[in-house]
């Protein structure tokens, strides 16, 4: 059984699955991408831009890991730094402005953890998405393809629906983080993966997301066609939502609320 | 009293050893070693100036003392006490974890939350427990903090804050990630609703709670050596294979790349969070 969880982990960081570039060139068309936080700096961890998504204009949002070994350096494999998450909130505010919908993919086993990364307030970064996603009055959907690695992952997922695909995994810390913290053993990563319940299935069922999504024909064409359909059905449907900010504030106003003891 | 004066640190014990409360040392006091200076205070005069040594060394404090250096004097009406973590995931050794920490702290949850007075201006309180499993955020403290966000938007008040945290509980694994998230949405909620949020962070304010409501404050404020980061420094040497800059995550380095407002010494921070909240429309009660 423990074996289960963390074979879904190493599944999910497998360097041949998908990554956030390929979901966004197969899904829309048309992408023109924008770089920058104007801030400090362009972080290619995090890819953003507008795109066409059934005819309709979209911004759409990606961690990218990269596929082979260059590539994954100059992603810094997919950990953003502060001014990745900068240009993610300011891409979003100007899908607020313009009306569109926002679209994330989510890949990370986390935000950067580097000096400069303090040093330009990578916590600050992080919490200023968290409050910015909370009121953005277009539709989000966040999908997490591959690794949800805790905040750096939560700082694109103030959804109004998250998904997962079926092998992905979102977690408040890697396993092998929380054996070593809790058990001073990295070796206990299998214990750990079973016990955070990180998988799909698991985040579902604690009322974390809404949807798994089928790795069938992963990378091929019905894949991308279906997860497709899927977006534009939902966007619909958000788009007719006439509170769909105080939705989303009870969205997550109630994860949790059956998990304490009330005296 | 200009908010300027406060800048100027002051400590009364370097003013001649008078404190408000004189004490007399008895022979045979217990004493506390200072970590900075490494002189040995006896355990009364440490008392006297607040937990915070002649050479500035500010020594953790429980949240219910803290509290009581804060608020007016029976003014703290504390709210959702019963809320405290169950064991939603039913992670393996954090029920008996839990109780074990509840009998050692005599607190129910890491964080405190009420309604106080501070120089007779009524506020929302919230005071995070270092000695409750390191101030760490599960379900219980999202909901707790949560809710008393959503009272000060209902009553109109200020929300005073002090944050002590090694970040979220992984005991509750995504549940106590999504706390960040609720959290940072009824942040939000009070911010629309045009109050003023402070919070003040304490030694140390780290991983999830920096990345959500100790850095969403409209006024964010940080105790004097303060750890104050996102990330553990030895995760950082070990991904990054460097050695980390003097003072790295202090709150003077902080202060310093711009992310708190000011430094303040635990001895002033009533006087300096009263006069906040006077600048801000506070009415006496
Ligand atoms: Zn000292």
């Amino acid at each position: 059984m423990s074996e289960a969880a963390y074979d879904r982990v190493k599944l999910a960081r497998s360097s041949n699955r998908p990554t956030g570039l390929d979901y966004i060139k197969n899904i829309f068309r048309g992408f023109i991408e924008f770089h920058g936080d104007r801030r400090y700096a362009d972080d290619p961890a995090i890819v953003g831009g507008i795109a066409s998504l059934n005819g309709s204009p979209v911004t759409v949002i990606a961690i990218e890991k990269g596929h082979t070994a260059k590539e994954r350096t100059l992603r810094n494999f997919g950990a953003p730094n502060p001014e990745g998450y900068r240009k993610a909130l300011r891409l979003m505010k100007q899908a607020e402005k313009f009306g569109r919908p926002i679209i994330c993919f989510i890949d990370t086993s986390g935000a950067y953890c580097g000096i400069g990364a303090e040093e330009r307030g990578q916590g600050q970064a992080i919490a200023e998405n968290l409050t910015e996603m909370s009121t953005l009055c277009v539709p989000v959907i966040s999908v997490l393809i591959g690794e949800g690695g805790s905040g750096g992952a939560l700082a694109l997922a103030v959804a109004d629906r998250v998904w997962m695909l079926q092998n992905a995994v979102y977690s408040v810390i890697s396993p092998e983080g929380c054996a070593s913290i809790l058990w001073k053993d990295a070796a206990k990563a299998q214990t750990a993966a079973e016990s955070l319940k990180l998988t799909a299935e698991d985040a579902k069922s604690l009322g974390v997301i809404e949807r798994i999504l089928s790795e069938k024909d992963i990378g091929q064409k019905e894949f991308y066609d279906r997860i497709r359909t899927l977006l534009i059905r939902e966007i619909d449907v958000l788009t007719n939502d006439l509170d769909l900010v105080g939705h989303r504030y009870d969205r997550f106003r109630n994860i949790g609320v059956s998990a304490v003891i009330k005296e | 009293m200009a908010l300027m004066n406060f800048l100027k640190p002051k400590n009364k014990l370097e003013e001649g050893g008078r404190t408000s409360a004189p004490v007399q040392r008895d022979a045979g006091e217990p004493e506390k070693s200072c970590p900075n200076c490494r002189k040995d205070i006896p355990l009364s005069r440490l008392w006297a100036n607040d937990l915070v040594c002649s050479c500035g060394y500010h020594f953790r404090m429980k949240a219910r003392n803290r509290i009581r250096m804060i608020a007016d004097k029976g003014s703290f009406h504390e709210l959702y006490s019963g809320i405290k973590a169950d064991n939603p995931l039913n992670f393996p050794g954090y029920k008996d974890k839990i109780e074990t920490v509840r009998s050692a702290s005599g607190e129910q949850e890491a964080v405190v939350c009420g309604t106080a007075t501070l120089g007779g201006q009524k506020c929302c309180l919230f005071v995070m427990e270092s000695y409750f499993m390191m101030g760490s955020m599960g379900s219980a403290v999202g909901e707790k903090i949560t809710s008393l966000f959503e009272y000060a938007v209902q009553y109109r008040l200020p929300v005073i804050g002090f944050t002590v945290s090694g970040g979220a509980r992984m005991q509750e694994g995504l549940l106590s990630l999504m706390q960040m998230a609720k959290t940072s949405a009824a942040v939000r909620l009070h911010s629309d609703a045009g109050l003023l949020y402070i919070a003040v962070l304490t030694d140390p304010t780290t991983g999830g709670v920096t990345a959500s409501f100790a850095m969403e404050a409209d006024i964010i404020l940080a105790e004097p050596g303060a750890t104050v980061g996102f990330a553990g420094a030895r995760v950082i040497e070990q991904t990054t294979k460097k050695s980390l800059p003097d003072g790295f995550q202090k709150s003077e380095f902080v202060l310093e790349h711009g992310f708190v407002d000011s430094i303040v010494s635990r001895r002033d921070q009533k006087r300096y969070l009263a006069e906040l909240l006077k600048m801000h429309g506070g009415r006496a009660v």
